[in-house]
Order: C-alpha cells, then sequence, then structure tokens
C-alpha cells in the first residue's frame, strides 16, 4: 500500500541525528511493547506480513510522527482485535470484560523463548517451477498500486534494473498479509543504478538494490 | 532539559493535554499487558526473557565477531561469500530475523549501506535490535535517494570514485556488512580485531575504527 511506510525518496523528513551511546530501550514501556509484541505473535494467529502490514496501516500523519514502538503496539492491538482475541474495550480498561478466545494451548514460557528465537520463522519454500530470471538478465519492476501489502516500494516501480542474485523461493507477503496462503514465489536481488531511480544528479557510480518477487518483475 | 523531560515525577494536577504522548502510550502499554496476562495469552516471565535475551545476550558484539574472523580467516571470509547463513550459524547466531543472511564486503572500490525503507528489517541475531535512528523515517527515506549525504551526516566522507550500494532489505534477506579491516591490524587476533568493529560499521553507515581509535 502507498502509505506512511513507504519512505523511499521522501523529501523534508530532517537530520538522522544518531544519539550517541543509544540504549537498547528508552524507558520501560519499550521494553514491554517489545516484549508483548513477540510473545503474542508467538502464539501463531498471525504471521508477519500480516503484522507489517498492520503497522503500515496506520494513518500516515501518525505513522511518520509516532516512535517504532508506539508503531508496534498500535499494530498489535490492530492484530488483537482483528483475530478476537480482545475486544476495544478491554483494550482500554486493561481489564477483561469477555472470556479468552480458546487457543488451545499455553502461552509461551520463559524456558520455551531461547529455543523459539533460535528457531526463527524461516521464509524459503519449494517452488514447482523454474526461475523466470537468471543473473545477469534485464527486467523491469512493474507499475501497480495495490491498496494491501506489498514489498515492491514506489520508488523501484517502472524502473529498470538488473537481477544479482536468485533465492530459490520465498513466502509472496502480497497474499500472505492477507490470509490468501503463502503462494511462494522466486525471490531475486536486483540492482538499480542510483541514475535510473533518481535521474541524472545522481552520482554514476552508485547503485541501490532490492529483493523483489518474480510477479514483480518483467522482461525489460 | 529538565523542564520537558517525559519522566518528571510531580503530582498530577495537570489538565490531559499536559500529559505528553509518551506517557499516555506507557499507560497504554501497561494496561495492555494486564489484560493479556489476566486472558492468559502471555506470561510476563516470558517477557522478562525476551527483554533480557536482547538487552543483554543478542547484539552488535555477536557480529563484531564475525567480521573479526572474516578479516583472519580467507576460507571463512569464502564461506561467508557462498553461504553466509550457516557460516554466521556455525558461530552459533542463529534465529529470528536471520534466517537468510547475505555478507557485503567493503572493498576499495565498494561501500556497502543497509536500509529498510519499508519497516525495520535488521539482522537481529547478530547486531540485535536495531537503533532508532535505523527506524525513522529521516534515515529510511535518504538513504536510497542521498546516501552520501547520509553518510556524511554520520562522519563518513567517500570519494566519488569508491561505489555506494544500498541494499533495501525488503524481503526476509538481511544483510550484514563486513567492513574493510583497518591498516596496522596485522598479526592482531580475532578478540582484538573486534574491538574495532562498530554497529554502524555493520550496517555501512560508519567504517571500522582504527588502531589509533581504540587506543587513545
Amino acid at each position: 500500500m502507498n502509505g506512511g511506510q513507504d519512505l523511499g525518496g521522501v523529501h523534508g523528513l530532517g537530520p538522522i541525528d544518531p544519539e550517541v551511546d543509544e540504549p537498547v530501550f528508552h524507558a520501560e514501556w519499550e521494553k514491554r511493547a517489545f516484549a508483548l509484541t513477540l510473545a503474542m505473535g508467538f502464539l501463531g494467529q498471525w504471521n508477519i506480513d500480516r503484522a507489517r502490514h498492520a503497522r503500515e496501516s496506520m494513518h500516515p500523519a501518525k505513522y511518520m510522527t509516532s516512535s517504532y514502538y508506539q508503531i508496534w503496539i498500535e499494530g498489535l492491538i490492530k492484530l488483537m482485535l482483528d483475530a478476537g482475541l480482545v475486544v476495544p474495550g478491554e483494550v482500554h480498561l486493561g481489564k477483561q470484560e469477555v472470556t479468552p478466545r480458546d487457543l488451545h494451548r499455553e502461552p509461551v514460557r520463559a524456558d520455551e523463548v531461547a529455543v523459539i528465537l533460535r528457531k526463527g520463522g524461516p521464509a524459503s519454500r519449494d517452488v514447482d517451477t523454474k526461475p523466470k530470471f537468471d543473473p545477469g538478465n534485464k527486467v523491469r519492476a512493474i507499475r501497480m498500486n495495490p491498496e494491501g501489502h506489498t514489498r515492491l516500494p514506489r520508488y523501484l516501480r517502472g524502473c529498470t534494473g538488473e537481477i544479482v542474485t536468485w533465492h530459490k523461493g520465498h513466502v509472496f507477503p502480497d497474499t500472505n498479509a492477507h490470509g490468501k496462503g503463502e503462494n511462494p514465489q522466486h525471490l531475486y536481488t536486483v540492482r538499480f543504478a542510483a541514475r535510473e531511480l533518481w535521474g541524472a544528479g545522481a552520482p554514476a557510480n552508485d547503485c541501490m538494490h532490492a529483493d523483489l518477487w518474480e510477479s514483480y518483475l518483467v522482461p525489460a | 532539559m529538565a523542564h520537558d523531560s517525559h519522566d518528571h515525577h510531580h503530582d498530577h494536577h495537570h489538565g490531559d493535554e499536559e500529559h505528553s504522548d509518551l506517557s499516555e502510550t506507557a499507560l497504554r502499554v501497561k494496561a495492555l499487558e494486564s489484560l493479556l496476562v489476566e486472558k492468559g495469552y502471555v506470561d510476563p516471565a516470558a517477557l522478562d526473557e525476551l527483554i533480557e535475551t536482547y538487552q543483554t545476550r543478542v547484539g552488535p558484539r555477536n557480529g563484531a565477531r564475525v567480521v573479526a574472523r572474516a578479516w583472519n580467516d580467507a576460507g571463512f571470509m569464502e564461506k561467508l561469500r557462498t553461504d553466509a547463513t550457516n557460516a554466521i550459524a556455525d558461530m552459533g547466531f542463529i534465529g529470528r530475523q536471520g534466517e537468510h543472511m547475505v555478507a557485503l564486503e567493503n572493498t576499495d572500490d565498494t561501500h556497502n549501506m543497509v536500509v529498510c525503507t519499508l519497516c525495520s528489517c535488521y539482522p537481529w541475531p547478530v547486531l540485535g535490535l536495531p537503533p532508532v535512528w535505523y527506524k525513522s523515517p529521516p534515515y529510511r527515506s535518504r538513504a536510497v535517494s542521498d546516501p552520501r549525504a547520509v553518510l556524511a551526516e554520520f562522519g563518513v566522507q567517500l570519494p566519488d570514485s569508491k561505489a555506494v550500494k544500498v541494499w533495501d532489505s525488503t524481503a526476509e534477506i538481511r544483510y550484514l556488512v563486513i567492513p574493510q579491516r583497518p591498516q596496522g591490524t596485522g598479526g592482531w587476533s580475532e578478540d582484538r580485531l573486534a574491538t574495532l568493529v562498530t554497529r554502524n560499521s555493520m550496517i555501512g553507515t560508519g567504517l571500522a575504527l582504527t588502531p589509533d581509535q581504540v587506543t587513545s
């Protein structure tokens, strides 16, 4: 979606202003927001693509002015409301009003955390078609403007680049975010010359890469 | 500045408009945790364990060990080039947000820099959780459109002859930059080399420290 999250090339957002000796967390609530987001994710009621879509669905003005853990916590609330795990009044008051949904499992225990983190969530999947492109092939990123989730940023749409790496099959976020299945596709790293993306003023030697699914690409 | 600090503790006689967004968020998160514990969805001890893991055990010191080994061991560097996920997993750095790793090697001709313009993708097992600036709009917007100006803000000036290659983490591939080994470090052990490897040098917004910078 063309939301507040799609930031590549946006102007006027100010200096980067890196903090010296930045702590991992800046406040107690950030720690809890982080951990709640992961622990609720472990329950398997949504996938990473749906979670990203929940965050990017925030109003763009709010998205750009919220801290990242604020975005996470609002995204988590949306995911839980959509999944029927909580109702709005409960979120407001912090008190249970309706019976919890039976998830047929216990909450994740402390002694399970390390194993779950180590296992991670690989996105690689077998795909039974042959890859359409080989490294070195010229490709163009398609133009599209889906209202749903996509990982093809606006700054690449319509631009021509070159396949650098084939990563075999990966879960396709555009459907997986919307309960329409993993539909794995071949994934490629594609290189774009900076001048192709940003015009003649960009340095001649510089380039940008993105990891793009096969259906985002056509031969060029 | 004390007068606009978010964590002041004087009594709450003020109207709601004087509560900062952040203290409202803190209350919202607290309410949410109480609710989710009451509903039996989360165990507070598991939350503590998650926080402890990323605050103390998983962070950029992991990545620094990978880089130091790459500098000292040509065979390991070769494995990083061909199968970074397994090369890094062999050092014990594995799992969430590092399932599919690619190492990007800086050279005399090339400087690599990593961003996630669409969210905050970052290689957790080797770098831990990302700093605020990495997740924030100014970096995410300009890292792709004006990387040399971004590098200048981090104090990194590169000659025009050196190509800047930016990697936007749009999928589940996670990137680790292998900075160039500083001069004057011949014969150094991996442990000693690792002290030169900063987090930013592994994102590509910095260079590895020189021996002078760590001893001075």
